[in-house]
């Protein structure tokens, strides 16, 4: 089987002359399809840096770095902002748009798929939502809802157009444990059923259990790369 | 085609949800649209006022074509040119008739304080009417006795007394150039800004008043053509057949240039065009603040979407939506609220003043663009919603 993300002496670097300072060193990684990896280590270290570059919202400079068999190193601005669609992303934050109710802000992850009708979006974001358990929620406005709840609804909008790849980054960060277990227990369901990918990022000990792999970020150079035994 | 518009049916209409759910801030922008399109609507409304009210006269003139002197400037320096010249008019074809009509500045006395003022005094011959004014038109016959004139009503200063007396039908008699004259009259026209106020008197009188002046040359010649033949037509006719010490024009033609007169001459124009402009400036400037508050407020969701993986052009007509919504919402209480002003001023100052089709238009157009360049300034702060900021 073929890894969906593959990474391969990826160098990144901050900063200019003088203040040019290295982040990530040499790092390799390679992420099969329907794989769940948590990365964890001290803050600092370069998790994000290296989630932001795999979800091209930043360029790779130096290295390999393929997603889904493109390479987004020296990739321009418009054939990134193209990749970012095949990605769910759900945040430390909700994100959520103030202005939207639940459905609004789920419909947004599908309005990028052209070959959807507005009643087809209007189906599968309700369904979505449904299926993270808000239901009864289709049409409150986030201020409305709790943090868990938000969390879940930008799980659903993250997850709606069933993206190959779902990179989350302290996505219980904000909640307290009972919710934090059930939104990564959410996600690792629904990753299960569309078969796509997670890369997850987590201080959090409690959740590690869900990964299939958990590889360890620490200046900058993974370490640790431990395979678990299948549940 | 289609494609956009499918495009656009697809797509949440985010500017308007972003605006409505902030009840306070799209009140803030509507105000300030309203008050700028009132000031604008204020500003070329008094100003189109003051060139109707100074054409007053000229739109008043009862004939088809009318001939000037080259060295016209307005109404109240018209110049003369020879009364020959109506003669010669007659031989053309579609001439029904050609008439004298003189204007000129005159001192008088203030029927009622005495005081020497300044009026226009206009005149013709009492038999053929040369104005479109009904109330003038019923007291021709007054005209036709030696030195009694009519008085605008509408003119500038107070006449009180005087008014009453007239109107009661009494005689009120004051001295032009140390003649005697006898009000018998009134009729209404308006001050305007080359003259207080207006006398009309008969051609005979005003010879009286001016004894320098001969009959044989005339201010204005106004003429009628016969039925069944266009003015234009007519007017080039007599424009090809008549010497270069007269111009033609059509009427529309003549209040077109008295118009333009006051236009290039007065600071009108100048003095409204910096007030509307100024209005303008301090809408884009409301309106700027308004978007770039809402666009501050929303980065972190712009920065999501361009995660998701929208494109800047996504955020731009989130942003000029807002704007187009600002616009059409804050034109319909900038657009009311005037017609109410309308009516309070042209009470208080007399003037013509009231709404225009064209006017109501032109300032909608205004607001867009306002709201537009608004709109483009605020959209440089989506720059900074990047979604490398965003994990
Ligand atoms: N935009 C940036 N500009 C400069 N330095 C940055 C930037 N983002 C992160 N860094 C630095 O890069 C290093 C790694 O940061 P980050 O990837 O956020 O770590 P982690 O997510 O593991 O806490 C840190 O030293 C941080 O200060
Ligand atoms: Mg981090």
């Amino acid at each position: 089987m073929s890894p969906v993300i593959s990474i391969h002496n990826l160098n990144h670097f901050f900063g200019q002359g003088q203040l040019r300072k290295q982040v990530l060193f040499d790092v390799n990684l390679e992420i099969n399809a329907g794989e769940i990896v948590i990365m964890t280590g001290p803050s600092g270290s370069g998790k994000t840096t290296l989630l932001t570059l795999v979800g091209g919202l930043r360029s790779a400079q130096s290295g390999h770095l393929q997603v889904l068999g493109q390479e987004l190193c020296g990739a321009g601005a418009g054939e990134l902002t193209l990749a970012r669609r095949h990605n769910g992303y759900i945040f430390q934050a909700h994100n959520l748009h103030n202005s939207l109710t639940a459905l609004q802000n789920v419909k947004m992850g599908l309005e990028l798929h052209n070959h959807l009708s507005v009643a087809d979006m209007q189906t599968q974001a309700a369904a979505m939502l449904e299926h993270v358990g808000l239901g009864n929620r289709l049409h409150y406005y986030p201020d409305d809802l709790s943090g868990g709840q938000k969390q879940r609804v930008a799980i659903a909008r993250a997850l709606v157009s069933r993206p190959k790849i779902v990179l989350a980054d302290e996505p219980t960060a904000a909640l307290d444990s009972k919710s934090g277990r059930d939104v990564v227990t959410l996600m690792q369901t629904l990753a299960k059923e569309q078969g796509c990918t997670i890369l997850l990022v987590t201080h959090d000990n409690r959740i590690l259990d869900i990964a299939d792999r958990i590889v360890t970020m620490e200046d900058g150079k993974l370490t640790g790369n431990s395979v678990l035994a299948a549940a | 085609m289609m494609g956009w518009l499918q495009t656009i049916q697809r797509r949440t209409p985010l500017g308007w949800l972003q605006l409505s759910r902030e009840r306070s801030r799209l009140l803030v922008a509507l105000s300030g649209i309203a008050f700028a399109d009132v000031l604008m609507f204020m500003q070329l409304g008094f100003q189109n006022a003051l060139y109707d009210s100074n054409t007053k006269m000229s739109r008043a003139l009862d004939a088809d074509i009318i001939l000037v002197s080259p060295q016209a400037r307005n109404t109240q320096n018209l110049s003369t040119f020879s009364r020959r010249r109506l003669y010669q008019a007659q031989d053309i074809a579609g001439v029904k008739s050609a008439e004298p009509f003189y204007s000129n500045v005159i001192t008088w006395k203030h029927p009622d304080t005495q005081k020497e003022t300044s009026i226009q005094v206009i005149a013709f011959n009492p038999d053929r009417p040369a104005l479109n004014l009904p109330e003038v038109n019923q007291q021709l016959n007054e005209l036709k006795l030696p030195d009694q004139v009519l008085f605008d009503r509408k003119s500038r200063g107070n006449y009180q007394t005087a008014l009453t007396k007239i109107d009661q039908g009494q005689v009120v008699a004051t001295e032009v150039e140390r003649r005697t004259v006898t009000i018998s009259g009134a009729f209404a026209l308006g001050a305007s800004f080359g003259s207080d106020g207006i006398l009309i008197a008969s051609d005979q009188t005003f010879l009286h008043f001016f004894p320098k002046r001969d009959a044989a040359s005339a201010s204005l010649g106004l003429i009628h053509v016969k039925p069944g033949y266009d003015a234009k037509q007519v007017a080039t006719e007599l424009d090809a057949y008549l010497p270069n010490d007269v111009r033609v024009l059509t009427h529309q033609e003549y209040i077109q240039f008295e118009e333009s007169f006051w236009k290039s001459e007065s600071p009108i124009g100048f003095i409204f065009g910096m007030g509307t402009g100024m209005a303008f400036v301090v809408g884009v400037v409301i309106v700027y603040q308004v978007l770039s508050t809402d666009v501050n407020s929303h980065l972190k969701e712009y920065a999501t979407f361009k995660a998701m993986g929208y494109r800047n052009q996504y955020l731009l007509a989130i942003v000029f939506e807002e704007a187009l919504i600002l616009a059409f919402l804050g034109f319909i209480p900038g657009f009311v609220l005037p017609i109410g002003l309308y009516q309070l001023a042209a009470k208080a100052t007399a003037l013509p003043i009231y709404m225009t089709t064209v006017r109501a238009i032109a300032v909608l157009i205004l607001t867009v663009i306002m709201c537009m360049i608004s709109g483009a300034i605020a959209t440089r702060k989506l720059q900074s919603a990047d979604p490398a900021d965003m994990f």
